[in-house]
């Protein structure tokens, strides 16, 4: 079990709708709180890994914006873009950077500002996160794809629109408990089930809110780590893996290929199995998209995902709490910064500081983070 | 050039497969099959993954096939919105698939997971040309 890297500082602003301020602001919000989380100074971090889909920005190229900013000139910069996973590629940058010898301390920053164009906009950019010669003409967007997985899923195991809405439930009911989250509201069943249709049979509730939000991890090498942090959380594993970006080149349907292989990797790196996870944060920017993470990650075989939710073992008490700070259901998604999000959560946990949604004596945290949907993957296991 | 006459909203003017559109304008919805090493690609390809080659000669998928999934939208991106509601379906014609709309004139609670479907070629009034699903 490596214990090369570790995260020293976490932090992430109140994700919302309309964010009045600027994306510098933004970014600086999330990045306060991990520097002082980690108690360490700008003259101690080595690079920064800004990550963002900036099509949603004016500004081009951001990370030196944002670097200025935090002030954190003249140490080098790097912009990853991975849709909504951005940020858990960013990690996996700085975890090169650190493993490599290359900086002790890296930043790794991820915003976004969804707000500055309309919802539509916001999909049509969406839209072209897909095959922009052969999908997009079609009038693609990101909750169709997800549709289609959805009715597989049901196709192949029986899967049922109330399995989904019960996701959706479980979200909201934690949702409440998060300052930071945009939707802090209860969702019954009933209110779930009879939600308008967005693109069947997803139905509103099945979908998260664009929000605008940051996070920021803050990673060190595990000698400095031992020498400034009084809690590291290292990271035990970690995988990533690609599916073509156009889904008629997938092999299946029902689940995603690219968050399977990633498990995969970072369960062998790690040398833990899904048995060993106490507490994880999957990508759930639809219900469908996590009950698709429960059997990727090996939390239920293939097709017994719906039997998790309806036994509430995804729940904080029960076998395998996923998504307890609510998940992107209820804090929103704002792509760059998302995947932070979830780590920050984990770690937390990890360190038993999770307030109302601390699962007693969680040691072992895992973060699946997905971009566009199924085309990167990435997995992520943290310990003590 | 060429490309740009996909779809009721095109995204890519310039590509080497923009042959694929004077197929279309045959009534014919082609794919590329690499001649050095046989493999088949949907969308069609110039470049063969497989071999490295580009000597690609196009083929017609024709005949049935069957509903893999679809989803009816209720919502468009920027530039689809007189367009709402559609129903998007990725069909298997044995080893390829295809992602493309189904017909407004069929009903979406007719649609059934591994339904039998053909393509259809349809010419827009502006000159545009794509393609989509009816029963088969």
């Amino acid at each position: 079990m490596p214990k090369d890297v570790a995260v020293i500082g976490v932090g992430q602003s109140a994700f919302v709708r309309g964010y009045q301020g600027s994306i510098r602001e933004l970014a600086f919000e999330a990045f306060r709180e991990a520097m002082q989380d980690a108690a360490i100074s700008v003259k101690d971090v080595g690079a920064s890994v800004v990550c963002s889909a900036p099509e949603y920005d004016k500004q081009r190229t951001p990370s030196g914006l944002i670097a200025e900013y935090l002030g954190l000139n003249p140490q080098p910069t790097f912009l990853v873009e991975n849709v909504c996973s951005s940020s858990t590629s960013g990690l996996r940058v700085a975890y090169s950077l650190i493993k490599s010898g290359l900086h002790d301390v890296v930043v790794v920053l991820g915003f976004q500002k969804m707000s500055e164009i309309t919802s539509a906009d916001s999909q049509e950019r969406m839209g072209r996160g897909a095959d922009i010669m052969f999908e997009s003409p079609f009038g693609t967007l990101m909750p169709a794809y997800y549709a289609m997985h959805a009715r597989r899923h049901f196709h192949e195991y029986g899967t049922t629109e109330e399995d989904l809405a019960l996701i959706r439930v479980k979200a909201a009911s934690y949702g409440v408990l998060n300052e930071k989250a945009v939707y802090r509201k209860p969702v019954t069943l009933e209110q779930a089930m009879e939600a308008g249709p967005v693109c069947s049979p997803l139905k509103v509730f099945d979908c998260c809110a664009n929000a605008d939000g940051a996070s920021c991890i803050i990673m060190a090498s595990a000698d400095k780590a031992k020498e400034i942090s009084k809690e590291p959380v290292y990271i035990l594993g970690l995988g990533a893996a690609t599916a073509p970006m156009n889904v008629t080149g997938r092999t299946t349907f029902s689940g995603l290929d690219c968050a399977r292989l990633a498990a995969k990797e970072a369960y062998e790196m790690a040398g833990v199995g899904p048995q060993d996870i106490d507490v994880a944060e999957v990508h759930d920017c639809f219900t469908i998209a996590e009950m698709m993470a429960y059997e990727a990650l090996g939390f239920a075989e293939p097709g017994k995902g719906p039997e998790l939710i309806r036994n509430r073992e995804t729940y904080k008490e029960g076998k395998i709490p996923v998504n307890v700070d609510g998940g992107l259901l209820s804090k929103g998604h704002p792509i760059g910064a998302t995947g932070g999000s979830q780590v920050r959560t984990i770690v937390l946990q990890l360190r038993d500081k999770a307030g109302a949604i601390q699962v007693p004596g969680a040691e072992i945290g895992l973060v699946h983070n997905i971009g566009g949907v199924g085309i990167y993957g990435n997995v992520i296991i943290f310990g003590r | 050039m060429g490309f740009e006459r996909f779809g009721s909203k095109s995204f890519t003017s310039q590509a080497k497969v923009a042959e694929f559109v004077d197929y279309l304008d045959k009534g014919e919805l082609a794919y590329t099959k690499c001649r050095t090493c046989s493999q088949a690609y949907f969308p069609p390809r110039a470049d063969c993954a497989n071999c490295l080659g580009n000597d690609m000669e196009w083929k017609a998928i024709e005949g049935s096939g069957t509903i893999a999934t679809f989803t009816h939208t209720m919502y468009a991106p920027t530039g689809f919105e007189a367009e709402a509601p559609y129903t998007i379906v990725v069909a298997e014609f044995g080893d390829i698939k295809v992602l493309g709309r189904m017909s407004k004139s069929v009903p979406v609670e007719t649609l059934k997971v591994g339904m039998p479907v053909k393509v259809e070629i349809v010419k827009l009034p502006d000159g545009q040309v794509t393609y989509e699903f009816l029963p088969a």
